[in-house]
Parts: C-alpha cells; structure tokens; sequence
C-alpha cells in the first residue's frame, strides 16, 4: 500500500446557514481545501452525509456535488455511517489512493440540518438507532446517552460536575476557534441550571443541530514532497461496528466499536496511546467524551470523569482532546464532522493552529462515532 | 406515513414477546433473528421472553419525538429480564423519584402511541413496577 498524506483542508464557519442550501455549504468548503492544496484537477471524491434525503429531501449528492464543485465527470461516491459518515468519507478515500487506484481525491462531508424543524431533525438523528426496539418506545439520542451518564455515574462514581466539566473545556477551546458555531466560554455553573432534555443530560451537555461542510484532500506521499507545505501523513484507518441498540450491548457504558477501531490503528501506525499529542473525539454528548477516552485507552476504564476534572485533558493538558471545541462548541452538521476533526489534526500538525496550538505537536489522532456507539473510525496522523 | 405491514409483522415480539433462542450456543435474540451473532448458527428455535426483571439505566425523556409530544415526561429504561435479555422501554406508573437502577418491574401490554386521524394505534410492552 502507498503512503498517504492530507495535501489540503477547506471548512467554512459553521452555523446556522439559513441562506445556503446544501450543495452551497459543500462546495465553499471544497473550494478552500482545493485552494489550500493548490490543485485544480482530482481523480475521485468521496462524500460522508448522513441523511441529505430526510434533511433536505435530496438523495443522489454524490453526483449533484462532483457537479457543483467543477469536476463532472469523476467518480464520486456517498457513504453513510450515521454520524461517522465524515471518518467513513476519509476511510474511504485513504483506501483509494492507498491502493493506488487513485492519485488525488477530495473526502468531503456535509450536513444541512436547518431545513428542517427540530421534530423532523431529531427524527432524521433518531433513525441512527434501532427504529423498531429503540425509537419506537420513544426514546430519543440524548435519551440514548442519558442512558449511558446515569450508568457511568452509577457505576463508576461520576459526578454530574464532571460532565459539565467536559463542556465547559471544549467551549473554552471553541472560544479559540473563530469557525466554531459557539465560539463562546460557558461556566458549570451555567452548564447545570441549564433547561433539562433528559435526565440527567441538560441542553449544555448536547451538541447543536448545524449546517456545516468541510473536506480535505489526499495524495500519495510521494506527490505530497513537491508541495511546499509540512506533510501531514494518514498513517493508520481502524474501523469496527458493534450492535446498533445500546440495549444489545453487555455493558452499557463501555464503547466497544472505538476500543476495536483503535485496537487496530494503533497496532496499524505502532503507536501507543501515550504517543499520542492531541485528539479530537466524537464528543456528542458530553458523556460520550469520557466513555470514549476510556475506549481508546488513554485512561483507565471508569477514570474517564476523574481526568477531566484534573485537566488532563484541556488545552494545557497532557493529552489535550477537541482543542477544536468539538462536536459541542464547534458545532455537529453530522456528515461533516468526522471530516472536519481530520482538518483540526492536520492543522494542528502543521502549526497553523493559532491561539489554541498544542505546542510540538506530531502525532495527532481522531476518532468519530456512529449513534450510540454502533460505529467507530479512528485514524492517526502524523507530521513528518 | 407507513404502510401498516411495518407495524404488522413485529406483532409476535410487540404482543407476545417471541424471540429466538440458539440451539446450538442458547443465545437469546430479541428481534428473532436468522444468524446467531455469538456462535454464527443459524438453527433456532421460538421462545417467550421472561415477563420480569430489573432496571439496568433509566433516563426521562423531556424533549420528545414528534409521535410523543403528548406523553413528555416519560421515563424510558433498558431492563434486564429476568432470562438475562436486556429490553428498552417506557417505565410507566411510577413516580419519577420512585426509579432506581435495579428496581424490580414487570412487563404490560400498553398502548405506545397513535397516529393522528385514522392512523394506526400503536401497542407493545411497557414496564410497570413489580
């Protein structure tokens, strides 16, 4: 297999897009990662979107977006993994132009979500569960997670001050990111006297509906050299599945699929958890942070509240996590996501992450997540 | 709106709790399925599920989705039955205050919810305290 790298990186502000549809959000996206990389040309394009069809009644994206973004007639494909379509798109295209099928490919990710109302949203978000036994009884994605903090805490001795704590640190990073929805600070105290969505998750907990693109692209490494710009290696793609209802599953708080998935990018790239810099994890909910930095090991099982509370994690931290903001303050267009935390990576790598870079770092890693845990990619990057 | 066949044919599970156990490891699935996903089999044969058992996690949902409007707050759990298949589901007739992880509770027969107009009424088990 060839050695891949990121040659360029395009996301826009993300927010509440009123005035964009979505081919509109895509493309300004892709435009900056064409610029960034300076190519004019790919040979393929990838693109991770959840549910154009229930989001904007639009299926058959690959093509309208090859289209959009100048460069009919190349192939273009759409795949879906609930919320980690985005780490699927790049999963996808590292396996393209590692096989040497292709040369330059753009991985892209789009959500537009404020087509819609929040009924019909939180329905589209829901059909990443299990439709007959989960949604059917009624229960929602912050339902979904609730279920998990109240075992977590239960189990383990979390406090509810702990999960706030993790909101509280990615708007403080989000702050640093003007491209961030929320680009605000938030206090626990503010976290906790928010309105209640379900028990014990409050609003501050969740991450927000958006409309956001982004999309990078890839070459092989060899292509990378004649660029003036640091290369940014993919250097490991884990991917693992796991039951899609929480039910299903032995223990409820533990995230199989990413502990799987990293098992194996780990091993992929001869990396250990503590070689790791900086990490942007699928923080949905503010107890999926912690439940997946036990799953990929960079705490023990269980400890996951603990570091937060010791500031392991900040900016400052030693292993600082979502210096993007996260899925929390950055905002959640659900496609674009896994996509977008590849581009705070390679930023983060290259040095061009200004207020809030992590000094010296070379080794950065992302992980993004379907529903509740049914799907996780994890890649690892690395600057050489 | 669906067509009611999608309603239709998971009334042996809804109604009357059938699932499928695996001949050859005994692994209980709930939906009924054709592959064993412990053992890869593929020989079952039809059980009842055990119509107790204890609550594992709970949360109360307060932002609802659209067919449920009319019911928020409601709690939902995943329950533990008492043949070690895990279930979700509402937990009705008990004070919020009143739920507990490992709380006893059994299973009823209740109406879900209900499309509007001449929809259809939809029926399944819901869990009560024991």
């Amino acid at each position: 297999m060839r050695e891949v790298a990121v040659i360029g990186v395009g996301m826009n502000k993300w927010g509440e897009h009123w005035e964009k549809s979505l081919r509109h959000v895509f493309t300004e996206a892709a435009i900056l990662a064409l610029d960034d990389a300076g190519v004019e040309k790919i040979d393929s394009m990838i693109v991770g979107c959840m549910s154009s069809g229930l989001f904007v009644g639009q299926e058959h994206i690959s093509s309208l977006l090859a289209d959009y973004i100048g460069q009919v007639p190349v192939p273009a494909a759409r795949v879906e993994s609930a919320c980690a379509s985005g780490g699927l798109a790049l999963r996808m295209g590292w396996i393209e132009v590692a096989s040497g099928l292709s040369d330059v490919v753009l991985v892209g990710g789009v959500e537009k979500m404020t087509d819609v109302n929040g009924n019909e949203a939180t329905y589209a978000l829901g059909t990443a569960a299990d439709q007959e036994y989960e949604c059917y009884h009624g229960i929602t994605f912050p339902g979904l997670y609730a279920l998990m903090a109240r075992a977590h805490m239960d189990k383990y001795g979390t406090t509810r001050e702990q999960l706030a704590m993790v909101a509280v640190k990615n708007h403080a990073n989000g702050s640093l990111n003007p491209l961030a929805q929320y680009p605000f600070k938030v206090s626990v105290e503010a976290v906790l006297s928010s309105v209640m969505v379900a028990d014990p998750l409050r609003i501050l907990d969740c991450s927000p509906i958006t409309d956001g693109g982004a999309a990078l692209i890839l070459a092989p490494v060899e292509l990378a050299k004649k660029l003036k710009k640091p290369i940014v290696r993919v250097t490991a793609s884990g991917m693992a599945t796991d039951t899609i209802a929480l039910s299903s599953r032995r223990e409820i708080t533990w995230i199989e699929s990413t502990h799987q998935a990293a098992k194996r990018a780990y091993a992929m790239a001869g990396k250990k958890p503590e070689d790791i810099h900086v990490v942007e994890v699928h923080d949905c909910f503010t107890i999926a942070e912690i439940c997946v930095m036990e799953a990929l090991g960079l705490v023990e099982k269980g400890k996951g509240g603990k570091a937060v509370e010791d500031g392991l994690t900040s900016l400052q931290g030693k292993i600082p996590i979502n210096t993007s903001g996260g899925l929390k303050a950055k905002g959640h267009p659900v496609g674009a996501t896994g996509v977008a935390q590849a581009i705070e990576i390679v930023k983060q790598l290259r040095e061009e992450a200004g207020p809030r870079q992590v000094k010296g770092a070379r080794v950065g890693m992302t992980q993004n997540m379907g529903g509740s845990g049914g799907s996780s990619i994890v890649h690892i990057f690395e600057r050489s | 709106m669906p067509t009611p066949s999608r309603y239709w044919r998971e009334i042996p599970q809804r109604y009357r709790l059938e699932a499928a156990k695996c001949k050859n490891c005994g692994f209980i699935a709930f939906p009924p399925r054709l592959v064993c996903p412990r053992c890869q089999s593929r020989a079952f044969e039809t059980i009842t599920l055990a119509d107790a058992g204890k609550i594992v996690t709970y949360t109360i949902i307060r932002v609802p989705p659209h067919p449920f409007s009319d019911q928020a707050p409601y709690a939902v759990g995943i329950v533990e039955l008492d043949d070690g298949v895990r279930l979700t589901g509402q937990v009705v007739d008990c004070a919020f205050e009143d739920l507990k992880i490992g709380r006893r509770v059994k299973i009823e027969f209740r109406k879900v919810y209900q499309e509007g107009e001449a929809g259809v009424i939809y029926y399944g088990y819901k869990f009560v305290p024991e």
